[in-house]
């Protein structure tokens, strides 16, 4: 036995690891109509996986493995929380799209299981081996997943694209990271921090430019984001959902990992870069959402945009007095993000149920039959537009305070870019809300009131909750994002 | 009553948001009970407003009461802080009266497509948004109460408007964003540069943490903010598409209430706060507000439509608001409040007037009514009083507001030019003339001669019990403050001091 190994600190990853092997033993037992029941023992090692995630959080303080290669501390714990949270909602909105499907649902839960583990790996690694291993675990079995629906060519499509555009930017990011380890001589991200600063060499531009450009495609940064649409609107809603919240937000803390514990002492290696891709996302974003009227693609587009968002603190960073606030704007705009699309997802899906349809005319007069459904969406909405008092508000401000807080030319012109698109992203997210309230259903619309199933009225339930009480009472996040940047 | 010392202004603000959560789980069907509990909400509210009136401290009506300050996001040092002077008690107490009012009116004149349930909630939104803004002591606050009004009017015109409702709704949402988006960068930019988000405190800083032209640029993003929603010249279009397609209690709460929260932001928080840059933005100012009075009146007499001909003299009015504001002065900014309250009560009347013969005739183009008199003389003569009202008949309200503004643009604060206010005194002067001249002509078409032949047989409703006992209480107050202004004055003054000792504080020559 290895005398470094933390069980405590493992305990979430190992529970996870047990889960999903018992569920792909179960799925093998269960009779054909009991098979939803892996389900329940997914759910269940998800939520048994939290435990230690609580205990390792009261305990507090910093526990580290493999020379400091795997660290568990307040910002590993943060993510870890949040990612198993938004695939306990995936698993939500799943049940009963899975199981009305007749799709192979053991199957399902351990791909999505084993991509959640690679999360939970992501959040703790400070080193680009191990950050390199659990994106790849992150990706491979949404390559799967997106391709759930066999029949479908559209799904197969989206499979092929992701795996493609997945495999090529691993390449590109892995030649990126290769450079690095030749120039600093270690994989090890704080290793990588102390040369960094001091070596000269142009080389290590070309490394950063690279690295992060493969990281660029797993985010779906503009120009590298063509994939996503199609991904988006080929798989299955609930897959769609995971990958746009849950697999994304593992490519930024890939990215928040490398740049802050690695990358950081050499702003020219990340920041002229990131500043392109933020400042591209935006813009390319918001103007294309403009123009879609299928609600997936037009999700797609949003969620874009909303990285590109997420990315203007990233090019900040190094400027100013920023560095604190970014990483606290990061992780905040990646929890609220993870709540209002999640939710905003589960409301397509519960309607689709009923329309058959992911055109945005099919939410006409929604507001008329099913208002409980047209009013969380409606929260979801102006949310995701940053409108108070909904969460996104907190998370759109504070991307504005590190904007100002590094106080440079660049980062004032970011800020200025941000504040135009949002107005233009409130244009396409209320041209959903005015479907909904303004207009009549469409002629023969079926308009009896809507009954969801109660897995899918849980995850709505939850979303608007954490929507609601975080744009009231910020702190709830702000605490979390203070405990990730100080730590 | 202690409690009710440290309770009373988050009462005034969250009772409606808890009727608005018992109307939410009412089952639609009960039509009748929503609005019980609408009325009975509002109604609470403003007993918790009568009980500030009574426990106001009068004597100390420059100082911050009922003060609030609680920690709330701790990260960013944004505090939950409310307090109420004596500037933010009219405004308080108005937005309380108006919301009972228009809840009243609604009773029977529930606009398509009906659903009262939605609309009261609405109505309780926008007044959580309303009061809030008026209490509000710390910037972040001041901006979430700020931009909550923006849902519920945008549904209200959207849902509930005219034809052209969705142009309206959306072109009302896009241009106030724009405007509070550039403002909460200025915000931003005040916490770092001064370090607080306390309205107080930046009250007594009086920006002398902050270099000259930092506080210019920071004040343009303010002023951009605050007067899209005055709305002033040029940044008014989106009031009169707004204003024609809104339902009229939306209509009324849009004049009354929500145009003031631009004007109440200038002087709460731009003025004080940025007093150098005022002074240097001061002469643009009232610029633009007379253009807004002229340009407002001018636009007045080539309407057709009675509804929007008020909304663009709300644009004129408002310049009279501005213009006050403008001169820095004591005088000007007690002016610019009275004129706020004046106008909430004399515009609001008018719409609701506009509202009921649209009702009645199902028009509002004036080339088709006349001899209002005749066919409902009731609602001829009430709206004869709010138009003579409305044009600063001395005696009413409407004076008090408007004489005062424009006088004190011929002895503006110090630094600023005499010659230009005095320029910008007599342009306003003749402003009050063209009022006199739209309203009065409107007045004429609508109300004089005989009725037209297509309602000459027409049933026309006189004022019904439901309209009596909404517009009574308005119809009294403008009397009331017509004759006996020091009401306001008296109130407001020592807070008006307060803030103009700051502005002459900050100003650095």
């Amino acid at each position: 036995m290895n005398p470094g190994w933390d069980f405590h600190a493992s305990a979430p990853l190992i529970i996870l690891s047990a889960t999903i092997v018992a569920v792909l033993i179960a799925d093998f037992f269960f009779e054909y109509r009991g098979r939803f029941r892996t389900q329940q023992i997914a759910s269940l090692g998800v939520l048994a996986a939290m435990i230690p995630i609580i205990t390792l959080a009261v305990d507090g303080g910093t526990r580290s493995m493999f020379n400091g290669g795997f660290v568990v501390d307040p910002y590993s714990l943060v993510f870890q929380g949040f990612f198993l949270a938004a695939a306990y909602i995936t698993m939500l909105l799943s049940v009963d799209y899975i199981g009305d499907g007749d799709y192979y649902q053991g199957e399902f839960y351990v791909l999505l299981l084993t991509s959640l583990l690679g999360m939970l790996v992501m959040s703790s690694s400070r080193d680009l081996i191990s950050i390199f291993v659990a994106l790849e675990t992150i990706s491979i079995p949404t390559f799967v997943l997106a391709g759930w629906r066999k029949h479908d060519p559209k799904s197969n499509e989206a499979a092929i694209k992701y795996y493609l555009i997945g495999v090529m930017s691993s390449a590109v990011m892995l030649y990126g990271m290769s450079l690095v380890f030749g120039l600093t001589g270690s994989t090890l991200l704080s290793d990588i921090a102390d040369k960094v600063g001091t070596l000269d060499s142009p080389l290590l531009i070309v490394a950063g430019f690279l690295t992060i450009v493969g990281f660029a495609f797993k985010v779906s940064a503009v120009p590298f984001h063509f994939w996503s649409p199609d991904t988006y609107v080929g798989a299955p809603t609930p897959v769609t959902a995971f990958l746009s919240v849950a697999s994304k937000a593992g490519g930024f803390v890939a990215l928040l990992s490398v740049v802050v514990f690695g990358f950081f002492p050499n702003a020219d290696m990340w920041q002229p870069v990131l500043w392109g891709l933020a400042a591209a996302s935006m813009i390319l974003g918001n103007l294309v959402a403009l123009r879609q009227t299928n609600i997936v693609r037009m999700l797609a587009y949003s969620s874009v945009a909303q990285g590109g968002f997420i990315l203007v603190p990233f090019a900040v960073a190094a400027d100013g007095d920023a560095a604190i606030s970014s990483i606290q704007s990061v992780v905040v705009y990646i929890l609220i993000y993870g709540a209002m699309n999640l939710g905003a997802f589960a409301i397509v899906i519960a309607l689709a149920r009923r329309t058959r349809s992911a055109e945005i005319t099919s939410f006409a007069g929604l507001g008329q039959y099913a208002p409980g459904m047209a009013i969380t969406m409606s929260i979801f909405l102006f949310s995701l537009a940053g409108v108070p008092p909904f969460a996104g508000w907190f998370a759109k401000f504070t991307m504005f305070r590190a904007a100002l807080d590094a106080n440079t030319p660049a980062a004032t012109v970011l800020g200025a870019l941000a504040a135009v698109s949002s107005v233009v992203a409130f244009f396409y997210y209320a041209r959903v809300a005015r479907e909904m309230w303004f207009h009549e259903p469409a002629e023969g619309a079926d308009v009896h009131p809507i009954r969801t199933p109660v897995a899918l009225n849980a995850a709505v339930v939850i979303c608007a909750a954490i929507v609601v009480a975080v744009g009231v009472y910020p702190q709830l996040f702000a605490r979390l994002g203070d405990l990730a940047a100080g730590g | 009553m202690n409690w009710f010392n440290d309770w009373a202004l988050t009462l005034a603000i969250f009772l409606p948001a808890v009727g608005l959560g018992i109307l939410l789980i009412l089952p639609k069907a009960e039509e009748q009970l929503a609005k019980v509990v609408a009325l009975g909400t509002s109604l609470v509210t403003l007993a918790v407003g009568i009980g500030i009136l009574a426990e106001f401290n009068y004597d100390k009506a420059g100082k911050l009461q009922f003060g609030v300050n609680k920690a709330w996001i701790s990260v960013i040092e944004a505090r939950y802080h409310l307090g109420l002077d004596g500037i933010a008690l009219p405004m308080l107490i108005l937005s309380m009266f108006i919301t009972v009012l228009c809840i009243v009116y609604s009773w029977d004149h529930f606009p398509e497509p009906h659903n009262p349930k939605g609309f009261l909630a609405l109505i309780l939104l926008l007044e959580v948004g309303m009061n809030g803004t008026f209490l509000a002591e710390d910037l972040i606050l001041f901006f979430i109460f700020f931009e909550i009004v923006l849902l519920p009017m945008f549904f209200m015109i959207g849902v509930w408007g005219g034809p052209n409702r969705e142009y309206a709704s959306i072109k009302f949402f896009l241009f106030t964003l724009f405007g509070s988006a550039l403002m909460l960068l200025g915000f931003l930019a005040l916490y770092f540069i001064a370090g607080t988000f306390q309205i107080p405190e930046l009250t007594r800083q009086a920006g002398s943490q902050i270099v000259g032209s930092t506080q210019t640029l920071i004040f343009g993003g303010l002023f951009l903010g605050f007067a899209i929603k005055v709305p002033m010249f040029p940044f008014h279009t989106w009031l009169p598409d707004a204003h024609t397609e809104a339902p009229t209690v939306g209509s009324v709460l849009l004049a009354a209430i929500l145009l003031k929260l631009g004007t109440y932001g200038f002087i709460r928080i731009a003025l004080p706060a940025l007093p150098h840059a005022a002074h240097v933005w001061a002469p643009w100012i009232g610029a633009l507000a007379v253009i807004g009075i002229i340009y407002g009146a001018l636009c007045c007499l080539a309407q057709t439509d009675m509804k929007r001909l008020i909304a663009f003299s709300s644009v004129a009015h408002m310049g009279f608001v501005m213009l006050g504001i403008a001169t820095l002065t004591d005088f000007g900014l007690n002016a610019a409040i009275f004129g706020m309250v004046a106008h909430g009560l004399i515009t609001g009347m008018l719409f609701f007037i506009a509202g009921s013969v649209q009702h009645t005739y199902g028009t509002r183009q004036m080339s088709r009514l006349g001899g209002l008199l005749k066919q409902a003389p009731k609602m001829g003569w009430i709206l004869g009083f709010c138009a003579m009202a409305s044009l600063g008949l001395p005696g009413l309200a409407g004076f008090w507001g408007e004489f005062p503004a424009v006088l004190s643009a011929y002895q503006p604060a110090a630094g600023l030019s005499e010659g230009l206010f005095r320029g910008f005194m007599v342009v306003a002067a003749i402003g009050t003339v063209l009022a006199a001249g739209y309203l009065l002509w409107m007045y004429q078409r609508v109300a004089f001669g005989e009725p037209k032949e297509e309602f000459a047989d027409a049933h026309i409703h006189d004022v019904g019990i439901f309209e009596w006992i909404a517009w009574t209480p308005i119809l009294l107050m403008i009397v009331v403050l017509g004759v006996y202004p020091d009401a306001i004055f008296s109130l407001t003054n020592d807070g008006v001091r307060h803030i103009t000792s700051s502005i002459a504080r900050g100003f650095k020559g």
